[in-house]
């Protein structure tokens, strides 16, 4: 039984309801072909595709978005590539005018080497791009403050990177990012650097509305059956964070504990709440 | 060293490349061991890399360039044409199958004939061109240039410029008609042997080539391309080692850069030109292995200089970057055989069987990896002051 059956648990993203709380990337893959089995897999809901890969004269002739059924996916264009703001607002427009959706994957990375997201250009192209009406959904270091102002611009989730893009590194930002969860009003999706399902797992578990992954599942021996395994450990994730996860402790405790009494009898209880922040919120207010 | 040598020029004399060369012949296979653990690389890692050590270790060397490939590229190969638009020549280079004095064919195309040779080859697939020719500036002139730059950046998203190097604004005008990338290949780093192949023309002034790359970065152009012709200079492992450090210089000095690399071995040509010593296939893999190691991020390119099966095999390797169905002869793709070629290719595939490869091996094949440079419908002004339109993009974006 999935988590979904268990209870609702939908991702509000733009004023659209998602049940997967994996995204996927289409780079890097071996072929079209193979990228769709592992979209299938995967379970995902919203796909991302680099707007320089699309090639709209090839529609219909193995063009990569010919792999993506536009009934099953929210197709989410992405700006990689843009080194400006200029460029992603660019980039964007020429999307929506080619009959994509509004929704847009920001993504502004001058710097070829590590593709670290310009968080001054990011920023502006967000209030560029909301003014022009679209759902934006940016990129982002993981630094608390950018993040609010990203959220403060109207921007429709922040989407912190985990660690470089294509790194399979992990979660190496998890300090900050939980700093970001605990602030963010909007979802928080850990975009970049999840090389292996239990990363997925660990950014669910501490509260991130969803992960993107591309590389890890991309490149693996057998993407169909990794896509599939990430998919399983962003559900398990999830359902550990709702669960509301027992605080570590250093040493053994017996399941008996001493002061058990103080429940009994109206007397005052510990308090459980993780990390100082008091329960996990049931969803995202909508 | 000139005055209007370029800020990498310094650095490459403290390099002392000859002394590292010398160094690799004499590493331990610890030291081979290092270099390929290590994270980031120095030049005498490089030069580990390069060693005889290293060469009875190429599988292991493969592999773990194979796995550096694959997570910085994944399994994507792009493609892309050359489109030779002129081969008239001022320089004296003794290889050249262009060079100034040898009685070929000459012929440089008219913008008309260079987009047609465009849109022929955007027809066969292609969204990538690199624009090739001799070194000619009044054949090819900086207005010429450009307007074949637009012509052709209007049919195709991505165009690269490999012509000769430049000291005034026209790196900025062939930014402004779209050009993406520039390709200088400093041929060799080794300065006495610059000498003796480069015999008269501009093309003889290394230290104005070498400074081409930086002024065409500080133009604005994004994409660079380096290299060096092997089998030019007696030690390949010194001219590996430059362009290594040469790559290196360049992503940590132009940031917002993407730097592409090069070895192109010497191919028969009308200049009847011999390698010095030709490298051989498995220092050729060696060289290849090992500036993946020292430029992780680089883009590495591969002609159809070299033949199929080195081709095929390097892919799963080190090689990111693939010419295929190439002519170069100016005008060889519309009417071949009608001009002097630069050189002989070796694979003879079409651009769909090479496709077909990429696919059988596990690669995608990728024809488009850029947008336009330009809005694709503004009003624009031209070289010569006239406001033109450009036409509709037949790629979107």
């Amino acid at each position: 039984m999935s988590v979904q059956a268990t209870y609702a648990d939908p991702l509000v993203i733009g004023g659209r309801s998602f049940t997967s709380r994996l995204l996927l990337g289409t780079g890097k893959f071996s072929g079209h072909a193979v990228m769709r089995d592992a979209l299938e897999a995967s379970g995902a809901e919203i796909v991302t595709v680099a707007l320089r890969r699309v090639d709209l004269s090839r529609a219909g002739e193995g063009d990569i978005l010919d792999f993506i059924d536009p009934t099953g996916f929210l197709l989410l264009p992405n700006t990689s590539g843009a080194t400006t703001a200029d460029e992603a607002v660019r980039l964007a427009r020429l999307a929506r005018a080619g009959g994509m959706p509004d929704f847009i994957k920001l993504e502004v990375t001058p710097d070829p080497r590590y593709l670290a997201p310009d968080p001054i250009e990011t920023l502006r192209a967000a209030e560029m791009l909301i003014a022009d009406g679209f759902i934006v959904l940016p990129y982002c270091s993981a630094d608390p403050v950018l993040c609010r102002r990203l959220e403060e611009a109207g921007c429709a989730t922040v989407m912190p990177l985990g660690s470089w893009i294509g790194s399979n590194k992990g979660l190496r930002t998890r300090d900050a990012v939980e700093i970001i969860i605990e602030q963010a009003g909007v979802p928080v999706v850990v975009d970049a650097g999840l090389g292996v399902p239990s990363d997925a797992a660990e950014a669910m578990e501490i509260g991130a509305d969803a992960v993107l992954v591309n590389t890890a599942i991309a490149i693996a021996n057998d993407p169909v059956s990794m896509a599939r395994a990430f998919a399983m450990a962003t559900e398990a994730g999830r359902l550990a964070y709702r669960a509301g996860r027992a605080a570590p402790r250093r040493e053994a405790e017996a399941s008996s504990p001493l002061t058990g009494f103080l429940g009994q009898h109206g007397l005052g209880q510990p308090s459980l709440g993780q990390h100082g922040l008091g329960q996990p919120s049931l969803g995202q207010p909508a | 060293m000139s005055a209007d040598a370029g800020r990498f020029a310094a650095e490459l004399a403290a390099l002392d490349t000859t002394a590292l060369s010398s160094y690799s012949l004499g590493v331990s296979d610890g030291d081979v061991d290092r270099a390929l653990g290590a994270e980031h690389l120095y030049p005498r890692h490089v030069a580990a890399l390069l060693s005889p050590a290293a060469a009875a270790r190429l599988e292991e060397l493969a592999t773990v360039a194979s796995e550096r490939t694959l997570q910085r590229f994944g399994r994507a190969v792009r493609l892309f044409a050359p489109l030779y638009f002129s081969n008239e020549c001022l320089s004296t280079c003794t290889y050249c199958g262009f060079a100034k004095d040898l009685d070929v064919v000459r012929l440089t195309l008219t913008p008309d004939e260079a987009e047609a040779e465009a849109r022929l080859l955007a027809d066969r697939g292609f969204r990538h061109l690199l624009l090739v020719s001799g070194e000619h500036r009044v054949a090819v002139s900086p207005d010429y240039l450009t307007d074949v730059v637009r012509r052709v950046a209007a049919v195709v998203p991505s165009v690269s410029v490999e012509t000769q190097t430049w000291s005034d604004d026209t790196y900025a005008r062939l930014v402004a008609a779209g050009a993406e990338g520039v390709v200088h290949y400093q041929e060799t780093y080794d300065r006495t042997r610059y000498a003796e192949v480069h015999v008269a023309g501009w093309k003889r002034d290394f230290d104005r080539r070498l400074a081409s790359t930086e002024r065409a970065a500080d133009a604005g152009i994004r994409r660079l391309g380096i290299g060096a012709l092997l089998g030019l200079a007696g030690d390949w492992r010194a001219d590996v080692l430059a362009v290594a450090a040469h790559a290196s210089y360049l992503c940590r000095t132009y940031w917002r850069t993407d730097v592409t690399v090069s070895l192109p071995r010497i191919k028969p040509c009308a200049s009847g030109f011999q390698p010095v010593v030709p490298v051989d296939d498995a220092s050729y893999v060696q060289a290849l292995c090992a500036l993946r190691l020292a430029a992780p991020d680089a883009g590495i390119v591969l002609s159809t200089r070299e033949p199929a099966a080195l081709r095929d095999g390097l892919v799963r390797i080190a090689v990111t970057h693939m010419s295929a169905g190439s002519s170069t002869e100016p005008g060889g793709y519309s009417h071949p055989g009608e001009s002097q070629e630069q050189f002989a290719i070796s694979d003879e595939r079409s651009p769909a069987e090479v496709a077909a490869m990429l696919t059988a091996a596990g690669y995608d094949p990728v024809w488009k990896d850029s947008f336009p440079l330009l809005p694709p419908t503004q009003a624009r002004v031209d070289n010569r002051g006239t406001e033109v339109k450009r036409r509709a993009q037949a790629s979107a974006f």
